[in-house]
């Protein structure tokens, strides 16, 4: 059975089989979540590849950051499995989980720093907690990380004196601290202006390929998404549709192709094409 | 019609049960982490000192004026008896007894207590609390631990300045202004006042009203929806069942214990 595409339209018809797969990290299976009676999900299935760059796309409302919240834990499906690096997160209890979670990174919408400590406390926090690395080495650690993600010298900066983009890219260095396998990225680029939107997906395409980060994006921004990505997975009406970026732009699904038009008026009309 | 009355009776029952459940878990949770490591030496400190340090002005103040108010009023009632030089005793009996442990848990409630459940709420609202979970830290044991044993910490301290404050406003105004003799106020409220019963009474009381409180605040604020105005709830949640809740425990403690 072929691997199914946006341009043949096989909305999960993947079969369980195609999706147990090694080189799968995340696995969802028939996965069923509601909230107040309103359903989110009704036997989602899809999975995401190792080392690979998967982005989440849908429209608002379509359970994208319930599904990255879902892989963490942080949220239990009504039922279904979730297999997160080979353990299915919906039968461990919490404190099971935290061992889970150590291989995870996870960069929230709004980053998620507490705000009442600095960038450097922040950013240090799981190493102070998991680690028994000396103040020095952790403080060495802090500014390396800082300066990949372009913020040396903000160590003793409070969050609230940070703009969108750098308290974005603070948390994004928080995520990865502790050299997680996988990295789940909320809305990365919501709300940041164009030049922001490029350093952080140069940022997140270069963990992924130096580090072979498994990274989950959630995004609606469709530009960068087709760039980085190498697996898209489109959430509408409570399943996902899986392919390349490739075969996105040639989809015929009315849904995709809807999403994709849409953004597509939204580009300013060139000079004199309506003349 | 009385099946549906059956249902909700019953309903009412499971919420009600399943809602205790999480108020025994959450205190259980709290009590666990307490007792064993890492034990968050310096976040302790530095809650301490946000309850402690920044509520001194209020209960200084707040100890000064009540301690000022009772003396006047004692003097004039004990005046009409003849009983003037009684005043030591009565304002030092009223404070440390009932005045004292009571309205410093009130003052601590609407000033610490409903920032303590503002800024859980808050962080719970920012994902904060989400984000320590996903660092594998639990929330329970690096926020809301700290705060709730800060609270523990401090007010029996608080009380105690609260009462020498009281006790110096009395005095001013008993002795200072109305002309009650200096030497028989300290020795009426010395001979009045004992160690086993007073002094530890009050001091048991402000530990009962701070672990209420501190309880009190960090699950309201944990349990907020997240949203502005869950945020807001949980903050008057905190002062309005706070301050109830003293007032109730007030009577169950002297009742039972006689403090």
């Amino acid at each position: 059975m072929s691997e199914p595409t946006l341009a043949n339209l096989s909305v999960r018809t993947e079969s369980k089989s195609s999706l147990v797969s090694p080189e799968l990290r995340i696995l969802l299976e028939d996965v069923h979540l509601s909230f107040g009676g309103r359903p989110v999900y009704s036997k989602l299935s899809c999975g995401f590849p190792r080392g690979k760059i998967s982005v989440l796309m849908g429209g608002s409302g379509s359970g994208k950051s319930t599904l990255l919240r879902l892989v963490a834990g942080l949220v239990r499906p009504d039922s279904g499995r979730i297999l997160v690096a080979d353990e299915d997160v919906t039968e461990l209890s919490e404190r099971e989980l935290y061992r889970v979670r150590e291989r995870i990174g996870m960069l929230f919408q709004h980053g998620a720093l507490l705000d009442s400590m600095t960038i450097f406390d922040n950013v240090a926090l799981p190493l102070r907690e998991h680690t028994e690395l000396s103040e020095r080495d952790i403080a060495a650690e802090v500014s390396r990380r800082l300066t990949a993600v372009g913020l040396p010298d903000t160590e003793a900066l409070m969050p609230r004196q940070l703009s969108g983009g750098m308290l974005r890219r603070a948390a994004l260095a928080r995520a990865i601290i502790s050299d997680p396998e996988i990295v789940l990225c909320d809305e990365p680029f919501s709300g940041l202006d164009p030049v922001n939107v490029r350093r952080i997906e140069r940022l997140l395409v270069e963990l992924n390929a130096r580090l072979g980060i498994t990274l989950v994006i959630t995004s609606h921004h469709i530009p960068s998404s087709l760039r980085m990505a190498d697996q898209i997975v489109f959430l509408v009406e409570g399943e996902a549709i899986s392919g390349s970026p490739a075969e996105l732009r040639v989809s015929t699904d009315k849904r995709v192709r809807e999403f994709l038009d849409a953004e597509r008026d939204d580009e300013p009309a060139q000079p004199g094409a309506h003349a | 019609m009385r099946l549906a009355a059956i249902e909700t009776l019953g309903f009412r029952t499971v919420t009600l049960i399943t809602h205790l459940g999480r108020i025994a878990a959450f205190i259980g949770s709290i009590f666990l982490h307490s007792v064993r490591p890492p034990w968050r030496v310096r976040r302790l400190v530095g809650e301490v000192f946000d309850i402690g340090v920044l509520s001194l002005a209020i209960v200084c103040l707040s100890g000064a004026t009540v301690g000022a108010v009772l003396g006047l009023q004692g003097y004039t009632t004990l005046s009409r008896f003849g009983a003037a030089n009684s005043l030591g005793a009565v304002v030092g009996l009223s404070l440390v007894r009932e005045l004292g442990p009571v309205l410093t848990a009130l003052l601590v409630t609407g000033r610490a207590g409903s920032a303590m459940a503002a800024e859980i709420a808050s962080m719970l609202t920012t994902e904060q609390l989400d984000g320590l979970r996903m660092m594998s830290i639990d929330p329970v044991d690096f926020v809301v631990k700290p705060k709730a044993l800060a609270m523990l910490i401090s007010m029996p301290m608080l009380n105690a300045l609260f009462i020498c404050f009281a006790l110096f406003g009395g005095y001013i105004v008993g002795v200072k202004l109305l002309g009650v003799d200096g030497g028989t106020y300290i020795t009426s409220m010395e001979n009045a006042i004992t160690w086993e019963d007073d002094v530890a009474g009050t001091l048991l009381k402000s530990f009962i009203f701070g672990a209420l409180v501190g309880f009190i605040a960090t699950y309201r604020g944990y349990t907020a929806t997240p949203t502005s105005a869950g945020v807001s709830a949980a903050t008057t949640g905190t002062v309005v069942v706070g301050s109830v809740t003293i007032l109730l425990f007030d009577y169950v403690i002297t009742a039972l214990w006689g403090v």
